[in-house]
């Protein structure tokens, strides 16, 4: 980057109309050796650093920000738990108070069970998705056009999912309703029933989660290169080992975005639940995130303290997943990968 | 010269603040559009009767009321705020976030026009707001369903349930309701245990004074559970939100509807007249209490951090009149809570909910979320939906009450 026009401490400084070097008296020209030192040295020192220091300088708005909205109030978090308040009043130092009652909650078991179902079956996705992807990865006319069709439900909002969702599911006139009584008699409210309302809400979430898969397998599939196929073909390799050892491997980065995407997304579902049975019926679908909001800031809660410590739960368990999905890639980048 | 120019400036802006401050009350609501042209209405008859005193009114949805009620009492109060009686109106009070407006109620003579609101504005002694309009709970049915099943009106409970099988047996619900947003099965235990223990009990119960295993919760359960566990309130109703079921009753699917007033508009939206929608007050249980009623009453406040105190005051005393309080009744379709004011007596409705309320011996209550702490009445109307489907797992259910009880009025 040091091109010509930057001047080095070697340059003399243009002063002007002055008479050329050899006339000036020794004296003089000591005094502005001197100045032309300092002021090199001045502009030489941002100059010399520029480089190192710009990046730091562009992250200063980002790590502020990050920092004002994401770290500190994670501490902030961790600190609100050990009160009792209410948003209002005076604070009240508990302690632990908060975190040993919610080992007592049953609502808080309810939350972290179907949490964990959230996690389990929402990976159904990954694979769903792989299959969708592969299925309308063909020239033919008007694949755009399916392909679009199919990318639909992410495009659509959340609330909108949950909508329809629950039109479908709902009692004497949802089409699921209907289907089943038509089919074996007797129609189930699937978001009345509190053994099935966790399922039924997964299943509506899969629709939207699937298409993401889908397309993150697409684009992904895009950069599957032809000649090793052609390579593998040529070994008479074809259908399941095809896939399983051939174009997975090279799909390798997207399925990684697809499984961090849909632990993610499993562990903030809370749109759906909020929508879809607003946590009922009794309590039977919440998920840690539904329930947070619901002790911290919904009509009936304004338990700051305790709906921190859900979030503080809730908190630790991500943390479990995304170091492991940071060390993941802090290794790849390690390897080369 | 610097230091003088700051000097005017900031003169000129004390003087704009007190210009704009003098004779103005900043008013925050939350009305549907007829209850807001009607207070539209009022705050103009205000107006013209106090030369000087202007109202800056601003509306906001109802969800997002409450919500943002917490951050602009805090923050920016306004110097009138609309909210709830009761418990309700509790944590705000508590928190000194409402003014005592005790001197208002002397002045105006409100201890007696709004007798009946008395209670449930009253906290320590002192009033916190002024009550404007209420309206009643009961059984709104469907005289259809009624004439084709041959059941007579009931007037007990035994009645109530002998027409149920009558019901059943046509295929039709005798009692529907919706319990996705939990409130409507609070009515339902409201009344269950106001006929069955009266309202001093309930009130104790409600305040944390006895316990959830008590026998005599114990017996209210036992009063419902012969609605529940022959089947006869719709099945799914966990999945429905009020109007879904409201649209039950207006089809004839189900009979009766144990509901607040408002829900008239919906049944006559769907096609229901005076004719073929009737409203009975609820059945007596219990012939020895004395007959209590659910009356939620919507109330106007100052915030303690208001800033024009005085016009504020003047505008609750005209809100508690008889004429303000008679036009904005008329227009939301509820009732005035001033003995002087008087109701649309062509509306049936209207008609028998004042009766009904006016001439209540046991006493008035809010609603349950209303008079039990917030949050002992979410885990409480989780509780009732939950016996409402699984009426096996009651001691469950009175158990887990039981214990936020002892975790909640501390």
């Amino acid at each position: 980057m040091r091109g010509a026009g930057m001047s080095g401490p070697a340059r003399p400084v243009p002063l002007g109309n002055e008479p050329p070097e050899g006339i000036v008296s020794e004296q003089r020209r000591a005094a502005r050796m001197s100045l032309a030192n300092t002021e090199t040295q001045r502009r030489t020192w941002w100059r010399e650093n520029q480089q190192r220091l710009t990046p730091y300088i562009f992250l200063i708005p980002g790590v502020l920000f990050f920092l004002v909205y994401v770290i500190i109030p994670i501490f902030e978090s961790f600190w609100l738990s050990g009160f009792d308040w209410d948003g209002l009043g005076e604070k009240q130092w508990i302690g632990f108070a908060n975190y040993q009652e919610l080992f007592d909650d049953d609502a808080f078991y309810t939350s972290l069970k179907n949490n964990v179902l959230w996690l389990v079956l929402y990976m159904f996705a990954v694979p769903a998705g792989l299959g969708i992807a592969i299925f309308l990865n063909q020239k033919v006319r008007l694949i755009r056009a399916y392909k679009s069709l199919f990318f639909f439900p992410f495009v659509i909002s959340q609330v909108v999912v949950g909508l329809i969702f629950a039109w479908f599911y709902a009692p004497n006139f949802g089409l699921f309703y209907l289907l089943l009584e038509w089919a074996t008699g007797s129609g189930i409210a699937v978001l009345a029933d509190p053994d099935l309302v966790t399922y039924g809400i997964i299943a509506a979430g899969l629709w939207p989660q699937i298409a993401y898969c889908m397309i993150l397998y697409l684009t992904g599939l895009n950069a599957v290169d032809p000649e090793q196929i052609e390579a593998a073909r040529l070994d008479a390799a074809k259908g399941f080992k095809m896939l399983w050892y051939v174009i997975l491997p090279q799909l390798r980065p997207a399925t990684f975005m697809a499984v961090v995407v849909t632990v993610i997304g499993a562990l903030r579902s809370f749109d759906l639940v909020s929508i879809m049975t607003d946590g009922g019926p009794f309590g039977s679908s919440r998920v840690l995130s539904f329930y947070m909001y619901e002790q911290a800031l919904s009509e009936y809660g304004y338990r700051m303290g305790y709906g921190a410590a859900i979030a503080v739960i809730l908190f630790l368990i991500m943390m479990v997943f995304i170091s492991g999905f940071i060390w993941k890639m802090v290794d790849d980048e390690r390897r080369g990968l | 010269m610097r230091s003088m120019l700051y000097v005017s400036i900031s003169a000129i802006a004390v003087v704009a603040a007190a210009a704009s401050q003098a004779g103005t009350v900043k008013y925050y609501g939350d009305f549907d559009p007829a209850p807001l042209a009607a207070m539209q209405e009022v705050i103009a008859d205000f107006e013209a009767a106090n030369p000087g005193i202007t109202v800056e009114f601003q509306n906001f949805d109802h969800e997002g009321y409450k919500t943002s009620i917490r951050n602009f009492l805090t923050a920016e109060p306004p110097d009138l705020a609309n909210w709830y009686a009761g418990n309700r109106m509790a944590p705000f009070v508590n928190s000194g976030q409402f003014m005592d407006v005790s001197d208002v109620w002397e002045e105006n003579g409100l201890k007696e026009a709004l007798a009946s609101a008395l209670p449930s504005m009253t906290i320590d002694g002192k009033q916190w707001g002024v009550p404007y309009t209420y309206y009643q709970w009961g059984i709104y049915y469907n005289k259809e369903a009624y004439d084709q099943v041959g059941a007579k009106v009931p007037e007990t409970w035994d009645e109530f349930i002998a027409n149920c099988a009558l019901f059943q047996e046509a295929g039709i619900d005798c009692v529907t309701t919706g319990t996705k947003a939990l409130w409507p099965g609070a009515g339902i235990f409201d009344y269950m245990n106001l006929r069955t223990n009266g309202y001093d009990f309930h009130m104790a119960l409600a305040n944390g004074e006895v316990p959830w295993t008590d026998d005599r919760v114990k017996a209210t359960f036992a009063e419902w559970a012969k609605l529940v566990e022959p089947g006869y309130i719709t099945a799914n109703h966990a999945a429905l939100d009020w109007q879904d079921a409201a649209a039950l009753l207006v089809q004839g699917k189900a009979a009766n509807y144990v509901m607040g007033n408002f829900a008239v508009a919906v049944f006559k939206d769907g096609g229901m007249t005076d004719d073929t929608l009737g409203f009975m007050a609820f059945p007596t249980i219990n012939p020895d209490v004395p007959r209590a009623e659910d009356a939620p009453t919507d109330t106007v406040h100052i915030p303690s951090g208001a800033t024009n105190v005085e016009d504020a005051k003047k505008f609750l005393a005209y809100l508690a009149s008889p004429e303000a309080q008679t036009k904005i009744n008329a227009a939301m379709g509820q009732l005035p809570i001033n003995k002087d004011a008087s109701v649309n007596q062509d509306d049936p409705f209207i008609a028998a909910g004042f009766e009904l309320l006016s001439t209540t011996p046991g006493g008035i209550a809010q609603f349950f979320d209303r008079d039990a702490p917030a949050e002992m009445a979410k885990i409480g109307m989780e509780g009732f939906q939950q016996f409402m489907v699984q009426p096996d797992q009651l001691d469950n259910i009175l158990e887990r009450l039981e214990k936020a009880r002892g975790r909640i009025y501390k």
